[in-house]
């Protein structure tokens, strides 16, 4: 009986060698006339183990890593195939303490399957949460999704439940779902680790969503920096036509649901919902006014259900288990999990996913096990490029909507960057300005012309020049961009900007007691 | 590429796909997959299978970071220039790739092997920092590591 090898074939895992290794194993496996069976599985997210190969044996999956491409020899020797002890055993995986702490519900499958294997997915209880869907009404659909308190994931926080009910209690003759994922906050990848990992739950997350406000066509709009998951999600989107999952008749209910991939082109405004609408219909990626709502007047003109990828890929698990089986994890009013992404300078960054609750502090030792050169983690930065910069003061804050927005804070989409005592928080924030003007649609002035103002006047910061007259004109020009911006772009860049000068005033020459004048 | 291929290509693909909705970018996609950029001269046949007009076309183009109007090198070398790449030594990085290949963002070595082009994330944070070469991401680069790609892709 031929043993199986597990080699991610996650985008981030091939970019630090999983395929030489796959390869290398292959070839080995060969040469010594061993019958392996290599599946290529997503990340289990413990991205310093990548490549992390695993054996599976009767008692669960062994876990070797970070495999090189020069251990593979050893590996064979020491009998790693049956269990031999080897210097990059890590012994079953699922005990590694990093995955054992973690609440995976929305990740349940994600580095366990063959992402495009529609049978595996099906043997690790793939599809019961559309079984259900496709057995209740349209409005006890919504009404699970509601109660599970599930908030939308991609940075906003808008309860999905009142999202999908304004959808469905608007007539019209097309509906449309789209999924948005186009991730662009540095420092997340839990959107990419799905569509890469398990591309069926985001599938099966948008059939459902179709069928609970009567929309017939969803679209994928995925960033062209993510040329893997563009791949494994179109396999996965064949596989689940060519099985009855997707097209005009859904599992003979006779409803139908298409899912088409589209590529945006490098505008991370792209992300902001109404300005990929306007990509989606081929034009310029301009951010519209509100209102009207998308989900009254959406794309096309058409009510339209926006949700980010970890939002949708969490509603296949609501519908199998029942909203209140996803409201009891959580705290105050941010229910369920959240999967959160640990980056930058961390000895063990990767994917956590747990309930809302979980102290910053917990997240960057317990899990990240500090940072990775060795130096005190001296400035966080949670939530993207427009999330604030969180000084150690703050670290004991937990992971929770309401608790980050009283600290002048966001959530956001869950990336979580640390940096250690080299960093220059001027430096930060000029770069954030900088990543504003680069970034800006130009439809709006206080984000077109602010942020092209607000790097000159960072440069003059940076390099001393008139602070006196500088901070007072960066806090004005801040406060223009965050009260007069028309998206989240231009309002949102004075968080990191403002948090880093008012936690790290020393970097930006400012004495403290000048800046208390 | 003579001229009469390159607006075949362009007339093939914008034929197969126009009648999608929102069909510009698809096709804009296409053609950037087919000839490596949008060619100007390609812009009057895709505006007017479209019903627009070259400026509304030329936009699109232009409002895109992705889409580029001229040749890009054989290779094209973007370089993570976000905050998870940065506070693991991504400007060193950055520093390094524009001296080693003695060109700016936005531009091509003089020889044509490679283009230089800037990226705000990879969705790479986990292995800081991350470049791509082509559609291949790179993990954990180091300034010696880069080398050895460019070694590698100029062989």
């Amino acid at each position: 009986m031929s043993i199986t090898v597990y080699v991610p074939c996650d985008s981030s895992a091939v970019s630090v060698g999983a395929d030489r290794v796959a390869n290398a194993i292959a070839q080995e496996a060969e040469k010594r006339g061993v019958e392996i069976n290599i599946v290529r599985n997503g990340s289990r997210g413990m991205y310093w183990l990548e490549p992390m190969v695993e054996v599976a044996t009767d008692n669960g999956r062994i876990a070797y890593g970070a495999v090189k491409t020069s251990d593979v020899s050893s590996l064979f020797d020491a009998d790693f195939l049956n269990d031999g002890s080897h210097a990059l055993s890590l012994g079953l995986t699922e005990e590694i303490p990093y995955f054992k702490n973690q609440q995976r519900l929305t990740f349940a499958r994600v580095g366990i399957t063959d992402p495009v294997s529609l049978e595996d997915y099906m043997a690790h209880d793939g599809y019961r949460g559309l079984k259900n869907a496709l057995e209740i009404s349209q409005a006890d659909i919504v009404k699970h999704v509601s109660d599970s308190g599930l908030r939308g994931r991609g940075g906003a926080a808008f309860p999905t439940g009142i999202k999908w009910n304004t959808v469905l209690n608007t007539q019209a003759d097309q509906k449309y779902i789209i999924c948005n994922a186009d991730e662009g906050d540095s420092g997340t990848f839990s959107d990419r680790m799905i569509m890469e990992g398990d591309p069926f739950v985001l599938i099966e997350g948008m059939t459902i969503a179709g069928l609970a406000v009567s929309a017939t066509q969803g679209y994928i709009y995925l960033r062209i920096e993510y040329p893997h998951a563009f791949e494994i999600l179109n396999t996965a989107i064949a596989n689940a036509y060519a099985a009855g999952y997707l097209g005009d008749d859904v599992q003979g209910s006779g409803r139908a649901f298409h899912l088409e991939v589209r590529q945006g082109a490098g505008a991370y405004v792209c992300g902001e919902e109404t300005s990929l609408m306007e990509s989606l219909e081929g034009k310029r990626g301009l951010v519209r006014f509100k209102p009207p709502l998308p989900a009254i007047s959406g794309l096309f003109g058409k009510p339209t259900v926006v949700n980010n990828v970890i939002s949708l890929a969490s509603v296949p698990i609501i519908l199998d288990k029942g909203g209140d089986f996803y409201r009891d994890f959580g705290m105050g009013r941010s229910r369920g999990t959240l999967p959160l992404q640990l980056a930058g300078n961390l000895k063990h960054p990767g994917l956590v996913e747990l309930a809302f609750g979980v102290t910053l502090r917990e997240l960057l030792y317990d899990f990240g096990g500090g940072s990775a050169t060795g130096k005190p983690i001296r400035s966080v930065q949670v939530g993207g490029p427009l999330g604030a910069y969180l000084p150690e003061s703050q670290f004991d804050t937990p992971l929770d909507y309401e608790a980050f927005a009283a600290l002048w804070a966001v959530v956001g989409h869950g990336g979580i960057v640390a940096f250690d005592d080299t960093v220059d928080m001027a430096e930060m924030a000029k770069y954030s300005m900088e990543f504003c003007a680069v970034e800006s649609c130009g439809k709006c002035t206080p984000c077109r012309i602010g942020s092209t103002r607000g790097y000159e006047v960072m440069d003059e910061i940076v390099n001393k020049r008139d602070l006196d007259k500088n901070i007072p004109l960066l806090r004005s020009l801040c406060d223009t961009m965050l009260n007069s911006s028309l998206c989240a772009l231009g309002g949102m860049t004075p968080y990191p900007v403002l948090s880093a000068l008012n936690h790290f005033p020393e970097d930006f020459g400012v004495r403290v007691e000048h800046n208390a004048a | 590429m003579t001229e009469p291929t390159m607006m075949q290509t362009v007339q093939t693909i914008v034929a197969d796909l126009k009648d999608k909705k929102g069909a510009l970018l698809p096709i804009l996609h296409a053609v950037q997959n087919a000839l490596g950029y949008v060619p100007p001269e390609t812009v009057p046949t895709i505006a007017k299978e479209l019903n627009l007009s070259r400026a509304e076309v030329h936009g699109v183009i232009s409002f895109y970071h992705y889409f580029r109007d001229t040749a890009p090198g054989k290779h094209t070398i973007q370089v993570c220039r976000a905050e998870s790449c940065l506070s693991l030594g991504g400007k060193e990085l950055e520093n390094h790739v524009k001296t080693k290949l003695g060109i700016d963002y936005h531009e091509t070595t003089a020889d044509g092997q490679f283009s230089l082009e800037p990226i705000y994330c990879l969705g790479n944070c986990a292995c800081s920092p991350a470049i791509q070469i082509g559609k291949d991401v790179y993990g954990k680069v180091s300034t010696a590591d880069f080398d050895e790609l460019l070694k590698e892709k100029s062989a």
